[in-house]
């Protein structure tokens, strides 16, 4: 059931537009990420849902009532601050129940509200605690637990990860998801972490200067990118410049330069690609393969990752090496082999 | 070795700063109309005397006053300029901040002498009021920086979050806002109010006859046998002032440690 | 956090002189966060208004009724009907007025130079040398929370003919004649204002080193600078907007110093605001007083701008 539903909005700050006519469906109780390097307008976006910007054009409606009008104290989202925001004067314990004013609980009814809250992000008894004391992962704890217990339709979260250290990321990761799950509530995560996207989200929007390039869920993402701005943004890809020579029954024959004349499923390409159409081969480093023939290259670096090692080839006839993920470790020559049910074929950016 | 001699520095400084200032104390409880030495003796009488001055107390009353009201006039005006040039984006803020600015740069005097010009062109009277305008002139800028600071250094987030967890403007004005400048005011205030306070100049030319503290001051200087009793009021004042700033130091402790215990 | 230690210690004592000149790069003349925009625009300007009318009320419109006197001729107790540009004529023309503003500018500017000089090394001090900052900081400004007019009056006992200094070198037989040069010249009135002054020389410097990241510091040393290079070649440029601030919050109001030069400046050490006191308390001649008013409220803005034009360049040279 579609819960949060930005249709057509653009925004700009007096130069391009930052947002441009983008639109999205989230669900109820769906944990949503919005994906894309610094300056994408993700956080734009994220600022409007909450009411601190308006948009230019478009409307942003929760639950079915349209949010344009509405101020932002009246909104019922939360947002989880990139910086926190935690009151300085205030200790954990009024941070918290600061939202709960307008709801004129009785005291025992606010303690028991805020206790359990702070028992649910694992803040047991550092109620009294001053907010200048607490260590980077609890400021952001406070910050989740305050915007929490107001039970807001949709909360909102700003690099909520991106302050903190490796370690306490990724503890944080897990811990975030099953929040998430324990209290049901819509996610909507903005972040440049594409890592963080992938492992946290039902469904990821991966924006590139102000547009929406693809919403997809993690795995589809990672294997069926629909354009070359989304391979690369995740994970790392290996493209490769070909022509289209025909699409019949199933499978389409490419020319594809330096790998030949290949084979491949047609449903590997991306939508709208045509007999004659310039496009390029997009295949993840570790579909290549090491081979007894094959396209001939020098390896001509090498990083060891653990379990697999990471390769450059050097191949005759293109300037960038392909990038090779295996567990083997082959020296001097080699050959690659490209298997086409791991080819993706993606428009070409011109 | 050269911190040594820095320190040394610090300290032949220090007694240029505080001998002739000294002065005033040490020779407020000489026993002696003529400032000179050899001191001969102690007493309290200046002290006195100066208690049983009501031209003095006059004076103060209307110090107080003008500089009561100055400060808390020239803080509102700097909260809301300092609020205005760092929250908005304004076309002309800067030319805005320049023009409140422009007394720094323009000598008291000449301040003091347009206002009584204006006020000469528009037959009003030399009043306290008129005073407290030269004042007002005079802080609002000292204010504004003071303010200033003070805006740079907090978080507009803070503000958007109280908004975000259902205050409206207002209320997060009073839970949020105040609170958190409240250091930077109380320094306004403490700043307007001993510029006010000493303000000797604009005074001069606006008081007409009433009569502000400096202005006694000056008047007395005249009279070498009241030498003495105004040197006791000038310890006095720097008594005063020295406890003041101590006591604002030690409620702003206060306030700290309550609020982390208190929940 | 910040907001509540770096506070209101520093901003007492700082005495508001976390300074910067309005024709600086005031980060608050760029305006608030990229986030309002046209719809609150209102609501800044509606702030800033009242401010803006007080000021306009009480700065403007005198100075603008201060010119259109200026351009007057007195009569009697009136001003004669008509535009006349004599008042200009004569306070550039008269020599004597002449010598006037020319020593008011020369004191101002050798009481600026040596109050900065004799604060640097105190506030460098303070920054980077004393254990007890705040102790130091409170030391350095407690002289300043007493009236001015007995600081300045203070060093009339001084140095005056029957003074402490006098007497005191009386008692111990150094002298049997009291020494008359120590007050009414020129050099009283340096001394005087060098001390009145101190603590706006004082803090911004302060405030200025206490800014410099040390790990600078530490990189001019690892790059092979001796402390003195260190100091010349990143200290020193590194605290020159304290020492504008400070410059030209001391020459400014020094220049039209009135107190200083009436108690202890005799009359070789008469200033300018002395001469434009009089048109208006003494001789009543308001238009001249106006015209003396303006020339000098412009030189000292000229002198100032140039000097902190002149001492940006020469930064922006040496780097």
């Amino acid at each position: 059931m579609i819960f949060l539903t930005v249709s057509n909005v653009s925004k700009s700050f007096g130069g391009p537009p930052v947002v441009n006519d983008v639109s999205l469906d989230v669900m109820r109780g769906e944990f949503f990420a919005l994906l894309g390097p610094s300056g994408c307008g993700k956080t734009t976006l994220l600022r409007m849902i909450a009411g601190f910007e308006t948009p230019d054009r478009g409307t942003i409606a929760i639950d079915g009532e349209p949010m344009n009008a509405v101020p932002p104290h009246l909104r019922p989202t939360n947002m989880v601050f990139q910086s926190y925001a935690i009151f300085p004067h205030l200790n954990v314990f009024d941070n918290i129940a600061y939202g709960l004013r307008k709801l004129k609980l009785s005291k025992d009814q606010l303690h028991a509200r805020v206790e359990a809250m702070l028992a649910t992000v694992r803040l047991d008894g550092l109620g009294n605690r001053a907010s200048d004391q607490l260590s980077g992962g609890q400021r952001q704890r406070v910050a989740l637990a305050r915007a929490l217990v107001r039970e807001p339709k949709v909360l909102l979260l700003d690099e909520p990860l991106g302050a903190l250290d490796k370690r306490l990321r990724e503890t944080m990761q897990v811990e975030l998801r099953a929040i998430q799950r324990k209290v049901g509530i819509t996610f909507l995560l903005v972040t440049h972490d594409q890592e963080e996207a992938l492992s946290l989200s039902d469904r990821v929007a991966v924006m590139h200067q102000g547009r929406i390039l693809q919403v997809a869920d993690s795995r589809t993402l990672y294997e069926r990118p629909n354009c070359r701005e989304v391979a690369d943004f995740i994970g790392e890809m290996n493209f490769f410049h070909a022509t289209v020579r025909e699409i019949a029954g199933g499978s389409a024959s490419l020319n594809a330069g330096l790998l030949g004349l290949v084979t491949m499923p047609a449903a590997n390409l991306a939508p709208g690609i045509k007999t004659d159409d310039h496009i390029l081969l997009a295949i993840r480093p570790e579909h290549v393969r090491f081979a007894a023939s094959g396209v001939a290259g020098d390896i001509a670096a090498s990083t060891f990752l653990g379990e697999r090692s990471h390769f450059h080839v050097r191949i005759a006839g293109r300037s960038e090496p392909v990038f090779v993920s295996g567990s083997v470790a082959p020296t001097g020559a080699v050959h690659l082999e490209f298997p086409p049910e791991k080819l993706i074929g993606l428009p070409a950016s011109d | 070795m050269k911190n040594k001699s820095l320190l040394l520095y610090a300290f032949a400084y220090l007694a240029f700063l505080y001998v002739p200032v000294l002065v005033l104390p040490v020779f407020s409880f000489n026993d002696s109309q003529f400032i000179a030495f050899p001191l001969s003796g102690f007493t309290t009488r200046w002290y006195g005397a100066l208690a049983g001055d009501s031209a003095m107390q006059h004076a103060l009353g209307n110090s107080l006053k003008v500089g009561i009201v100055t400060a808390l006039l020239s803080t509102m005006l700097g909260l809301a300029a300092a609020r205005a040039v760092t929250r908005y984006r304004l076309r002309g803020a800067g030319a805005a901040l320049g023009f409140i600015s422009l007394p720094l740069f323009i000598p008291d005097i000449v301040l003091g002498l347009s206002l009584l010009m204006l006020l000469g062109a528009m037959g009003l009277p030399l009043s306290l009021a008129a005073v407290m305008l030269g004042h007002l002139l005079v802080c609002v800028p000292f204010a504004l920086t003071v303010l200033i600071a003070r805006f740079e250094g907090f978080d507009r987030n803070l503000e958007e979050a109280s908004a975000d967890l259902g205050e409206d403007g207002w209320m997060t004005f009073w839970r949020i806002t105040a609170p958190l400048m409240l250091p930077g005011i109380i320094a306004s205030l403490l700043l307007t109010f001993i510029t006010s306070f000493d303000e000797f100049l604009v005074a001069f030319f606006l008081s007409g006859t009433e009569a502000t503290l400096p202005i006694y001051i000056w008047g007395q200087l005249r009279f070498p046998e009241r030498l003495p009793m105004v040197l006791a009021l000038g310890a006095v004042i720097l008594a005063v002032s020295v406890v003041l700033v101590i006591c604002a130091e030690h409620v702003r402790n206060l306030g700290v440690k309550n609020r982390v215990v208190g929940a | 956090m910040t907001q509540r230690q770096g506070g209101f210690k520093q901003q007492i004592l700082r005495f508001g002189l976390r300074w910067t000149p309005p024709f600086s790069d005031n980060p608050a003349a760029k305006g608030g966060d990229v986030a309002d925009n046209g719809r609150n625009a209102g609501e800044g300007y509606a702030l800033l208004t009242p401010t803006l009318v007080v000021m306009g009320l009480a700065l403007a419109a005198p100075l603008a009724l201060m010119a259109v006197t200026s351009l007057k001729d007195q009569s009697g107790m009136g001003f004669a009907a008509g535009w006349t540009l004599d008042q200009y004529g004569a306070v550039l023309g008269r020599a004597s007025y002449r010598l006037l503003f020319l020593r008011s500018v020369a004191i101002s500017a050798v009481v600026t130079l040596v109050t900065v000089a004799l604060a640097y090394p105190m506030a460098y001090f303070v920054a980077f040398h004393a254990r007890r900052k705040f102790f130091w900081l409170v030391a350095l400004t407690i002289p300043f929370w007493t009236s001015y007019l007995l600081r300045v009056f203070a060093w009339k006992i001084i140095l005056g003919y029957g003074g402490v200094i006098n007497s005191g070198l009386m008692r111990l037989h150094l002298i049997d004649q009291p020494l008359g040069v120590l007050l009414y010249n020129p050099f009283a009135v340096v001394v005087t204002l060098a001390h009145a002054w101190a603590a706006f020389a004082i803090l911004p410097i302060y405030v200025s080193l206490e800014k410099i990241d040390r790990s600078l510091l530490e990189a001019a040393s690892d790059l092979g600078d001796s402390a003195l290079r260190r100091f010349l070649r990143i200290t020193l440029p590194l605290s020159m907007p304290g020492v504008i601030g400070a410059a030209v919050l001391i020459f400014v109001p020094t220049t039209g110093d009135f107190v200083t030069p009436s108690l202890v400046g005799g009359p070789a050490g008469t200033m300018i605001a002395n001469l434009i006191e009089v048109q208006f308390n003494g001789v009543g001649n308001w238009p001249l007083g106006a015209a003396l008013s303006l020339v000098s409220m412009a030189m000292v803005a000229v002198i100032a701008g140039l000097f902190v034009a002149s001492a940006r360049a020469a930064a922006k040279a040496a780097r």
